[in-house]
């Protein structure tokens, strides 16, 4: 594997899915940055994990969580929408979506 | 002990110069110590991490995209405080989104090591980290998701300890990497690290990720006595590039412990090299899908909603976010996305087994494992801000405990050259807090570094 992967255009694409807007002077930055970056990861392909099952979470032994489905005390609107940037009733309010 | 008052004049005297406050209300401190308090840290200050949600208080993680968010609820670990009669005293600064290793990249500025106000406290609870060295509270709370705790602490001469994983609920952390991220004190000395620990540890059924276990009293743990111990001294951690002032303060810290009574033993951890690599993967995979809901919607900033609600999530999270976040959620996105996700993130997850079985088998000959917390000791402010790689190679010595999951303490072990504190990190199995805090206190109890004071 080569550093070519995270050339400026896969930075763009990836800038895009992340919604950020970059500079051409930051996209220059971060591509450069970020080659450095996987250039020093892909040492990770000089180990052999063919037989090596994946590790998701660190403490063995936890195991899926149920509960009783029952009404409990929680925020009211008014708490819940005390950060909110923009409140139309008990709503977010955001831009018009559909036209 | 001092008074609260003590310690508001303390951080008035000082903090000018450390600026490990972003957020302090006097008057809301005076009101709740106007009760009476009764618990287990009964009128004790503690400091709160700024990404620790507080009820009313201004919670940021020091970002400019959480602007103004006071959250309508208490994290699980400050509803405990408050519980146990403790003060709450104010937020302190860190690395935006716990993002880095030397509390730079906070929207606030840096705070300032207390030891050389020229240099960094560490990162990222840097501001914990630096509020308990300069003596303006006596204890603090932390997150560590690669070695935010310890690498701080050991930086600013005091004591951190990162949890196992699941002994502290997260409920309240705002998430960085979700599999890593984990509460834990900074304090002056290890007694009180095991006072905190015993307050803020417990299942929560709100992070099903916190471990159901019985309550543990972490001061029965402090035993001055480590005969019968075993350590294992791992031959990776003692490497080439190594500050040898820091090679030596933790050889020391090991032959006192000898002293002491205690036995060691070579091993090895062959895959920490690959550590690095694996949580650089890891970590941003997890934050960049953490950091998906800072959209402008429902709270903190919102961008430009002029041209439409695409354009306004781009634009709040474009003036929103730092370059480092913007650099994790970029590199975080690319080893998620389709094409990459193999080579990258399904392969850091295999190499994190790699990295957990190499504890495990090291633990079979030995009960803790010592190194040094840190490299080197705390560098210049700005001398590692335009060099991310150098800036994360910082964490070589603390990321593998957080990828296997188990617990580990820094404790202050000596001082440079230029007289610069050194941290001792003692690992152990996971859920055995006690005995690191028997090894860390035995230490301390035998050493006067602890008692040292900076130069303010």
């Amino acid at each position: 594997m080569t550093n070519e992967k995270l050339n400026e255009q896969v930075v763009r694409g990836v800038a895009k899915l992340s919604r950020l807007n970059l500079s051409d002077d930051e996209l220059r930055m971060f591509a450069g940055q970020l080659a450095d970056i996987i250039r020093y990861i892909d040492d990770l392909n000089r180990l052999d994990t063919a037989q090596t099952e994946p590790t998701s979470h660190a403490v063995s032994g936890i195991k899926d969580v149920f509960r009783e489905d029952t009404v409990k005390p929680s925020l009211s609107p008014d708490e819940a929408l005390t950060n909110a940037p923009k409140r139309i009733g008990d709503f977010f309010g955001v831009p018009k979506i559909i036209e | 002990m001092k008074t609260y008052n003590e310690y508001l004049k303390r951080i008035d005297e000082v903090d000018g110069r450390i600026r490990a406050f972003v957020h302090i209300d006097r008057e809301a401190i005076h009101e709740e110590a106007r009760r009476a308090k009764q618990g287990f840290l009964a009128g004790v200050p503690v400091a709160i991490k700024d990404n620790l949600c507080v009820r009313g208080e201004p919670t940021t993680c020091a970002s400019r995209i959480l602007a103004g968010f006071r959250p309508p609820y208490d994290a699980k670990v400050v509803e405990k405080l408050r519980a146990s009669g403790a003060l709450l005293f104010g937020k302190v600064n860190m690395d935006e989104f716990a993002f880095g290793s030397s509390c730079e990249t906070s929207c606030y500025g840096p705070t300032r090591n207390p030891w050389d106000t020229g240099r960094i406290p560490g990162g990222s609870s840097g501001g914990s980290a630096a509020a308990v060295s300069s003596g303006e509270v006596p204890m603090a709370l932390g997150s560590d998701t690669g070695g935010s705790i310890r690498q701080p602490a050991a930086l600013c001469g005091v004591v951190g300890l990162k949890p196992t994983y699941g002994v502290v609920s997260r409920y309240g952390l705002i998430a960085f990497a979700s599999s890593l991220d984990q509460i834990g004190p900074i304090t002056k000395n290890v007694a009180d690290a095991a006072r905190l620990l015993t307050v803020i540890a417990g299942h929560d059924e709100r992070d099903s990720t916190s471990v159901e276990r019985k309550g543990t009293d972490y001061t029965k743990a402090l035993i001055k006595d480590v005969r019968g111990l075993t350590i294992g001294i791992p031959k990776e951690y003692f490497i080439a590039g190594i500050d040898p002032d820091v090679d030596r303060a933790v050889k020391k810290a090991i032959q006192c412990l000898r002293d002491c009574g205690a036995h060691t033993v070579d091993i090895s951890l062959p895959h920490s090299r690959y550590a690095v690599s694996c949580y650089y993967i890891i970590a941003p995979a997890e934050a960049s899908s953490n950091l998906g809901r800072y959209d402008g919607v429902q709270y903190g900033l919102r961008g430009d909603e002029s041209r439409g609600m695409i354009d306004m999530y781009s634009d709040t999270r474009t003036r929103g976010f730092g370059a480092e976040a913007k650099r994790r959620i970029l590199l975080g996105t690319f080893s998620l996305s389709s094409g990459y996700y193999d080579a990258y993130y399904l392969k850091a997850l295999k190499v994190r087994t790699k990295i957990t079985e190499d504890f495990t088998n090291a633990f079979k000959q030995c009960d803790v494992i010592i190194t040094p917390t840190t490299p080197t000791a705390a560098f210049k402010i700005g001398e590692r801000v335009n060099d991310p790689l150098r800036m994360y190679l910082s964490d070589i010595f603390t990321i593998p405990a957080n990828l296997a999951g188990i617990p580990g303490i820094s404790v202050p072990c000596g001082f440079t050259g230029e007289h610069l504190p050194v941290g001792m990190q003692i690992l152990g199995k996971h859920f055995d807090e006690e005995t690191l805090f028997r090894a860390a206190y035995t230490f301390e109890q035998n050493t006067d570094h602890h008692l040292k004071e900076p130069p303010l």
